[in-house]
Formats: C-alpha cells, structure tokens, sequence
C-alpha cells in the first residue's frame, strides 16, 4: 500500500516536472511546478517529515509558486520567440543530462552506508521525556542544537526581503508624501474648523469641505501628488530641462 | 526508521531525486533564452537535493537532514524572491528578458 502511494506520488512528481521545462506556455509551467511541489510533499510525509511537508505546501506553494506566477503574469513578454533556440539547445541539454544521470546511477551503484555511524541527532523523538512527534523533534533542534543557524536563516530572509524592496521601488510622482516635521508642527487650528452650518444648505455656502486655504498643502512634499502645479518642481530641478 | 519508508527503501527516494535533478538541469539547457524557466528549474534541482536530504534523514533516524532542508527551503525562498526582483527591474529597464541581452550590460 505504501509503495502504491509512493509510486503515484513519486510518477507524477517526475512528470510535472518534465512539463515544467517542456510546456510551451509559462503560466502552464508553473502550474506544473505547483503541481511537482504538492506531490513532494506528498512524498515527504511518506517518509515522515510530517512539518517538512506542510512547509513545502505553505512556502513554495503559497509564496514562492505564486510569487512566478505573478511575475510571469505582470511582465509583458512575447515567449514564442523566446523558444527559437530549442532545437539548438535541445542536443546539448541532453547530453549533460544523461552523462549526470549515467554519473548518478554509477555513483548509486557503487555506494554504501559506513559501518562506523556517529549517533544520530534525533532531537529526543520518541524517548521519555523527549517531543513525541515529528515536528516537535524538529523544533527541539533549530531552537538548541542549531540555534545559530536558525538566526542565520531569519537574516537571510531579511536581507532577501530588503534587497527585493530596494530593487523594485520606484519613486513614482503619483505617491503622496509629507514632510512629517511639519505635519507635526500642525496644530489643531490650522485645519479643523468648527461651523454652524445652516440646516439644510449643507458647507457649500461656506467654501466645501475641502477649501484651498493655506495651510493645506503645507505638509505635501513638493511634487507629490495633489501639490498644485506651480510648486510641482523642486528648487534647481527646473534648471536642468 | 520510519516504518513507511522502511517498506520502501531508499533506493527508490534516491532515483526519483536523481531524475529530478536531471530534469532540472536539462530544462536549464532546453530554455536557454527563458530565465523565468531557468528559475523554476533550479527549484526543482534544490527539491530534487531536498528529497535526497528527508530520504536519508528519515533512513538513519536522524534529524540534522531535515534541519538542513529547512535551511534550503529558506535559501530558495530567499533566492526566488531576489531572482524575481532582478528579472522585474530588468524587465522595466529593457523591454524584454532575453538572457542573452544581458551581456550588453557589461561596461
């Protein structure tokens, strides 16, 4: 019964996974890879790495997956003509790839485990005392034995999450901004206004809601959005056009 | 030993790791001019070293392979995203994505 669930598994994984390189359209490729991923997984909770599992599904299906997804989607790219150099390609791929594969299955053949094991790092499954499942196991390792690299991990998300920013923000002319020295500088009477408003006429007798008063662009960062077009410039930025 | 893994062996784990690296590394040559592909196959080649990772961990009732598989989950995520961001600004400067333009940038 096991070895059935493996080998669905385990086929479908290997099939998507052609179709991720084969497909001719992108968007279907990461289907197929969304695909290969949830059977790894499936894969992995046949062999007991019950949160490994669950991780795959959440952070390569939920962000990685559809993080292409949208890349694929959003950029404007012509991909017929990005398969012209397929059948050039093709040739050389498959001779790297049957010589690693021949290299791999050698490798397999002529290996075997060392007599001589150092004790394994269970992380106190199954013992008294220790975590009775998988993922509380796994938990007593990254937070004692692995602790460093854990930290490590976490950095490197950072640092990932930070460049990713740094990349794409684009100073955009439509952001509203403020100068936030002077919006703390602000008090209530430069832009609250109290009014008795005659029943029924509503503030349009009074100037609206909104009125062009001083006070209203003062905290706009010259050329953000909502700036009147006299001061959409900055100082010495004109000079240059 | 885990006993479902136990009824399997490792042997069958490690081929079907072996077939997934090649395919990645094939689709890296078969999409040569596609690097939104490339990127998914190097995915699947970091899969292919996690699936290698959780057999043998699961073999040897040791969890260090699983920690590391943690730690190349979250190398991939990292590099995904980076990678994406790259391709997204590249997009914007030039039009297009061709790898192969990518070697007028040089100076």
């Amino acid at each position: 019964m096991v070895q059935l669930v493996f080998y669905v598994f385990a086929t479908i994984l290997v099939g998507s996974a052609a179709m991720v390189i084969s497909a001719r359209n992108p968007v279907h490729s990461v289907l197929f890879l969304i695909l290969a991923f949830f059977n790894a997984a499936g894969l992995f909770l046949v062999a007991g790495a019950e949160f490994l599992a669950m991780i795959l599904v959440i952070v390569y299906v939920g962000a990685v997956a559809v993080l292409f997804l949208f890349v694929v989607m959003m950029l404007d790219i012509d991909f017929t003509k990005m398969r012209e150099g397929l059948q050039r390609y093709a040739p050389i791929g498959g001779v790297v790839g049957c010589i690693l594969f021949v290299e791999l299955v050698m490798a397999g053949v002529h290996w075997g485990m060392s007599p001589v094991m150092p004790a394994p790092i269970t992380g106190g499954l199954g013992q008294p005392g220790g975590a009775a499942t998988n993922t509380g196991a796994l938990g007593n390792l990254i937070y004692t034995h692995y602790i460093l690299l854990f930290q490590l991990c976490g950095l490197v998300l950072l640092v990932a999450m930070i460049g990713a920013i740094t990349l794409t923000l684009r100073d955009r002319p439509m952001g509203r901004r403020q100068i936030i020295s002077r919006q703390h500088e602000r008090k209530r009477a430069d832009t609250l206004e109290m009014m008795n408003v005659p029943l029924g006429q509503g503030t349009d007798a009074n100037g609206g809601f909104i009125r062009p008063n001083d006070s209203y662009y003062v905290t706009a960062v010259p050329g953000s959005y909502g700036v009147p077009a006299a001061e959409k410039r900055e100082p010495g930025e004109g000079d240059a056009e | 030993m885990n006993t479902a893994i136990a009824q399997i062996g490792l042997g069958p784990y490690l081929t079907v790791s072996a077939a997934l690296l090649v395919l990645g590394v094939f689709g890296i040559f078969l999409n040569r001019k596609n690097i939104i592909i490339i990127m998914m196959s190097m995915e699947l080649i970091l899969l292919a070293a996690n699936l290698n990772l959780v057999a043998f961990s699961s073999v040897l009732g040791d969890f260090s392979g699983q920690v590391l598989t943690l730690f190349v989950l979250t190398i991939a995520a990292a590099e995904a995203a980076i990678g994406l961001a790259i391709l997204t600004v590249y997009f914007r400067n030039r039009g297009s994505i061709q790898v192969e333009d990518v070697a007028t940038m040089k100076g």
